[in-house]
């Protein structure tokens, strides 16, 4: 009876045996086995395992002497959770945009160039932005004619998180885009370099790493950087369908919830864009508020990405995250939403993004972190002098929505011809087209092999909705407002060839 | 072999309610058979992974946010016997149903991440109250003669009115002109880590500004908003959570957020001390070193400021060589945040780590250089800052993390021309030097003659009094004292060594850049009156 038995207590239920101790007992052999191939390979001792108790202790070599100095050694490593940001890139969305910023389309220099419409920018109203900076640009940084010039006003040292004079103009231009009738304060405005750290932020504030947002499917493809990167924080695919014309369904969030937590995932949140990116619909208010309930009743946050709120080419009207907060009574200190300058005034090189948040802890976090993503105060002193010009800011909204309205009209429209259709959409600067016609296989490689061919053949970048996590293959974003309407045409003609020769070969 | 198989549960319960516990021993199968043959074997292999498990299972539950209700044990009346274990809990049956929860109401605070809070709890260093306590009640010579007078802030205001004359001359065709894309040249989407020409600009003005043999080459810069996000990003780059650089102490307040808030790196200062003028040994550093390691802590790199701040000295060359070796022999990264090598001061010669790296054959991959434009060219409100790297894994990724941090466009058309107009750019280094020197000169002159000593310094703007004759106690208790009377009596914001961690008492940093010549007297004055007061107590 020279045994002794190391886990009586564990053994006694049943498969306790095999739960209590063979599975800690492999996991801790398993363990023992990493830590010995993660550690920098060190000499083993060269006697035999066992009996090493009398080992000749060997005097460790770090003398600088030794070691060559100024010659080679082993590389340095740099961390693992950059390793894999250092690779380049295997997104389509990624690949096309720098196939498209390599050799970009001219119409007169480069006609064989790579067309972009796959970076949601705004080109059509230029003109009267470069006529208000240039008429406006020495008033706004140096001050009026006569006026007391203060170097120090753009040259020093700024609150990070914002000047306030742009804060109170950015509140108001908010309540115009997005409706008379909400109305957003100044000090719960946080600015940001850009939408895209604004979304890193309220992603280090929101969740741990490990933690992860639900986000409705199909999603813009930069949220995956955005969101996870540097946070270490899981997106959740929730798959929304063309037969919904791809609006959320709260059933299939809480399903996708309830598996989470089975996978012992910590949900934190609800991200969404409204107008959704890349579909270009809205969000009805009975589905913000049953978006509210659902947040409230599982106690997560709402991220709602607002961005495209100005770039309106529908009917349909707008509500805002805000709006429903405000009329009604939830409670507020889970919702943020996300705004910038870079779609609705079209000036994305200004890098200006907005964090409004009713949570005060996320603000205050927010604020600190923004050391980390300021504005430079040239561009503020800039874009306060011209939101503040509220009837350039007036003519401004109403001319360009007519023009994206104008060419979202002449773009779908080609489209149609050749029997390409789009989602029902009000809002954005992109149309989300059904291809699933053009592809061989129903699946995500017959997707990739079109859109390769698109990019290849025919030169022109379009995102997959693969890139989107689509879950139907055959999907495509096309971004039309870096084209010109004469542009128009010679797109759907490189389409129209594209599907001519699959008609052909089929 | 023993048996390999559990016994029948049935069974199990009869016989354990009935026996003693040698029928238990008799039943229970040797899980660890092979492990347990060896010597020691048998606590080594079965009881420590054992009680690891065990103590896993009841962290993971604790961390559980919202705990499954137990399962009924299947037998009961066995299991009661067993001390400590709680079975008769009654079983809650989960009430997830909506209509249950009042929509609407209370449903408890939604909760922030835990590193938010983090961020959160720091409070307010003295570094921070001070910034703030200026920014309530700024000084000014004519509104407002007892308000606080800035000292605490790195910000170089003695040759900004040639920024102005610049700008007012020279905005308007820097950012709208010069180049033939116009408006979308600042309007549209740029590379994120910044307009390869003002890349050039920055590479030749580095060049110029830390010695003209040195030789910046464009593309291995990245341009960030700021040296601030350039620090973290080469942070998130060459450390993981839990890691560590070495950094010598007393280093600049900020750098414990830049490296530490959002990527879980961790900073282990390498004490210096006023014996050595606060330069660096590396029998510290080795010192700090193989502590980190003991404790189990990796370290990846080295950060240093050069020329240093707060002291304001600066890394000879021999020094410099002694660090490369010291990181090529633990493999680790060095980092050589270089942002004030432009505003020198003193006689002696600023070396960049640049050129110790390219005068020799040496392993350039573990070498990254912080640079900005916020101190030598008097900028901070334009954010632009640059990691220079010579190593092409962190160029990459690097490159892909500035889309959180990028410079916006009409800033760098701006910085492009001012940099390129190489008659302003040389103009504006000289007499911005020789105002620096004037003023330091003049500030340290002032602490001199109320015995205050300063430690020799060559480059920065600021310099490091010793004022521990004026601590009562000499401890961090004395030195925060001094420094609140400082604050509150005299009205000077100033920073205290501790919050730089240095390991010596008494230390203070004063900021003489922000002053005018005249402002002098009004400092020296109230110091002066502080200094009377401890004396007349003591």
């Amino acid at each position: 009876m020279r045994l002794i038995v190391p886990l009586q207590g564990v053994v006694q239920g049943r498969g306790g045996l095999i739960l209590g101790s063979l599975i800690p007992c492999a996991l801790y052999y398993c363990l023992q086995l990493y830590l010995k191939r993660r550690r920098p390979s060190k000499p083993d001792p060269p006697s035999p395992s066992q009996s090493s108790s009398n080992l000749a202790e060997l005097p460790r070599t770090l003398s600088r002497s030794s070691l060559s100095t100024r010659g080679s050694m082993g590389r340095v490593r740099i961390s693992s959770r950059v390793s894999w940001v250092a690779k380049p890139n295997d997104s389509p969305y990624y690949i096309g945009l720098d196939r498209a910023s390599e050799d970009p389309y001219d119409r007169v220099d480069n006609p064989d160039g790579v067309i972009q419409l796959g970076l949601s920018e705004n080109r059509l109203c230029l003109d009267l932005i470069e006529k208000w900076v240039s008429a406006n640009l020495m008033e706004s940084i140096v001050g009026t004619e006569g006026g007391h010039f203060s170097i120090s006003g753009i040259a020093a040292y700024q609150p990070f998180d914002g000047m306030t004079e742009l804060k109170v103009a950015m509140a108001s231009f908010m309540s115009q885009i997005m409706g008379r009738s909400v109305s957003f304060d100044p000090s719960q405005i946080v600015l940001t370099s850009g939408a895209t750290p604004a979304v890193e932020i309220l992603s280090f504030c929101l969740a741990d790493h490990g933690n992860a947002f639900l986000v409705p499917t199909p999603y813009y493809p930069g949220f995956d950087r955005d969101m996870r990167w540097r946070t270490g924080v899981e997106l959740i695919p929730v798959h929304c369908r063309s037969t919904d014309n791809f609006t959320l369904n709260i059933t299939v969030l809480d399903q996708a919830y309830s598996q989470a937590r089975k996978r012992g995932v910590k949900v934190q949140g609800v991200l969404i864009s409204n107008p959704s990116n890349p579909v270009g619909n809205l969000l009805s208010r009975e589905m913000l508020c049953s978006l509210l309930d659902f947040a409230q009743e599982k106690n997560i946050h709402i991220i709602s990405d607002e961005i495209f709120a100005g770039s309106m080419y529908g009917s349909e009207e707008f509500v805002s995250m805000a709006e429903i907060v405000d009329s009604e009574d939830f409670e507020k200190s889970r919702v943020h939403i996300i705004y910038g300058l870079s779609k609705d005034l079209s000036i994305p090189g200004f890098r200006v993004g907005v964090l409004y948040s009713y949570n005060e802890s996320v603000l205050a976090a927010a604020k600190k972190l923004t050391r980390f993503s300021p504005i430079s105060s040239l561009t503020q002193r800039l874009i306060i002098s011209m939101l503040s010009d509220t009837r350039f800011i007036q003519e401004y909204l109403q001319i360009n929505k007519k023009r994206v309205k104008d060419l979202y009209d002449l773009f779908v429209a080609g489209l149609q011809q050749l029997g390409i259709n789009c989602a029902k959409s009000s809002a954005g600067l992109y149309c989300w087209a059904d291809m699933s016609g053009l592809i061989r296989s129903y699946g995500e490689k017959g997707e990739l092999e079109l859109w390769d061919k698109l990019l290849n053949t025919a030169k022109i970048n379009v995102t997959p909705g693969s890139a989107c996590h689509c879950i139907e293959p055959g999907w495509f974003r096309c971004c039309f407002t870096t084209l010109t309407p004469e542009d128009v045409p010679v797109v759907i003609d490189r389409i129209r060839k594209v599907t001519e020769t699959i008609k052909s070969s089929s | 072999m023993t048996r390999t198989r559990p016994a029948d549960p049935s069974t199990n319960r009869s016989k354990s309610t009935g026996g003693g516990g040698g029928t238990t021993v008799m039943r229970v199968i040797v899980p660890l058979q092979g492990v347990v043959q060896g010597r020691g074997g048998l606590v080594l292999g079965s009881l420590i992974p054992c009680a690891l498990f065990y103590f896993l299972q009841l962290y993971l539950k604790r961390h559980r946010s919202n705990p499954n209700p137990p399962t009924p044990p299947p037998s009961p009346e066995s299991e009661s016997e067993q001390a400590g274990q709680l079975v008769e809990l009654p079983v809650l049956p989960r009430s997830l149903s909506r209509a249950l929860l009042s929509p609407r109401g209370a449903g408890g605070p939604v909760y922030v991440s835990g590193r938010a809070n983090s961020v959160l709890k720091g409070g307010e260093s003295p570094y921070d109250v001070g910034l703030r306590k200026v920014a309530e009640d700024p000084y000014d010579e004519l509104g407002n003669q007892n308000g606080v007078i800035q000292l605490g802030l790195d910000e170089n205001k003695l040759s900004l009115d040639l920024v102005g004359d610049w700008l007012v001359d020279n905005a308007k065709d820097a950012i709208l002109g010069g180049d033939e894309l116009g408006i979308s040249g600042i309007v549209c989407y740029q590379p994120l880590d910044g307009l390869m020409e003002l890349k050039v600009a920055v590479a030749g003005f580095m060049s110029q500004v830390m010695g003209k043999s040195v030789f910046f080459d464009p593309s291995q810069i990245v341009l960030t908003a700021g040296a601030t996000p350039a620090i973290e990003i080469l942070s998130f780059c060459l450390a993981d959570s839990g890691n560590a650089f070495l950094v010598p102490a007393p280093y600049y307040p900020g750098l414990d957020r830049d490296v530490k808030w959002r990527t879980g790196v961790e900073i282990i200062p390498v004490p210096c001390r006023s014996a050595d003028k606060f330069n660096l040994s590396i029998t510290a550093l080795d010192r700090a070193f193989n502590q980190a390691k003991k404790r189990g802590l990796k370290v990846r790199g080295i950060i240093i400021s050069n020329p240093s701040n707060p002291v304001g000295s600066l890394y000879s060359r021999e020094s410099l060589y002694n660090l490369l070796d010291f990181a090529r022999e633990k493999n680790i990264h060095i980092i050589s945040n270089e942002i004030f090598s432009g505003s020198m001061h003193g006689s002696e010669e600023f070396v960049s780590m640049a050129e110790i790296v390219e005068s020799e054959d040496l392993d350039r991959n573990r070498v990254h250089i912080v640079y900005g434009l916020s101190k030598d060219l008097s900028l901070p409100g334009f954010r632009a800052g640059a990691i220079y790297s010579y190593n092409k894994n962190v160029l990459a990724a690097a490159k892909k993390l500035t889309r959180f941090s990028s410079i916006s466009s009409p800033s760098q058309r701006l910085l492009i021309s001012m940099l390129s107009d190489t008659k302003f750019i040389r103009k504006f280094i000289d007499t911005s030097r020789e105002r620096l020197r004037a003023m330091y000169l003049k500030f340290v002159t002032g602490l001199n003659q109320l015995g205050i000593e300063c430690t020799k310094s060559n480059g920065g703007f600021s310099c490091w009094a010793d004022m521990s004759g004026l601590i009562r106690s000499y401890s961090e208790k004395g030195e925060f004292e001094l420094w609140d009377r400082l604050l509150n009596v005299a009205k000077l914001n100033v920073t205290p060594g501790s919050s730089c961690h240095c390991i010596e008492p008494g230390w203070f940093r004063f900021c003489f850049t922000t002053l005018t010549e005249k402002d002098i007297p009004v400092v020296m004055e109230r110091i002066r009156k502080i200094s009377e007061t401890c004396k007349s107590h003591s």
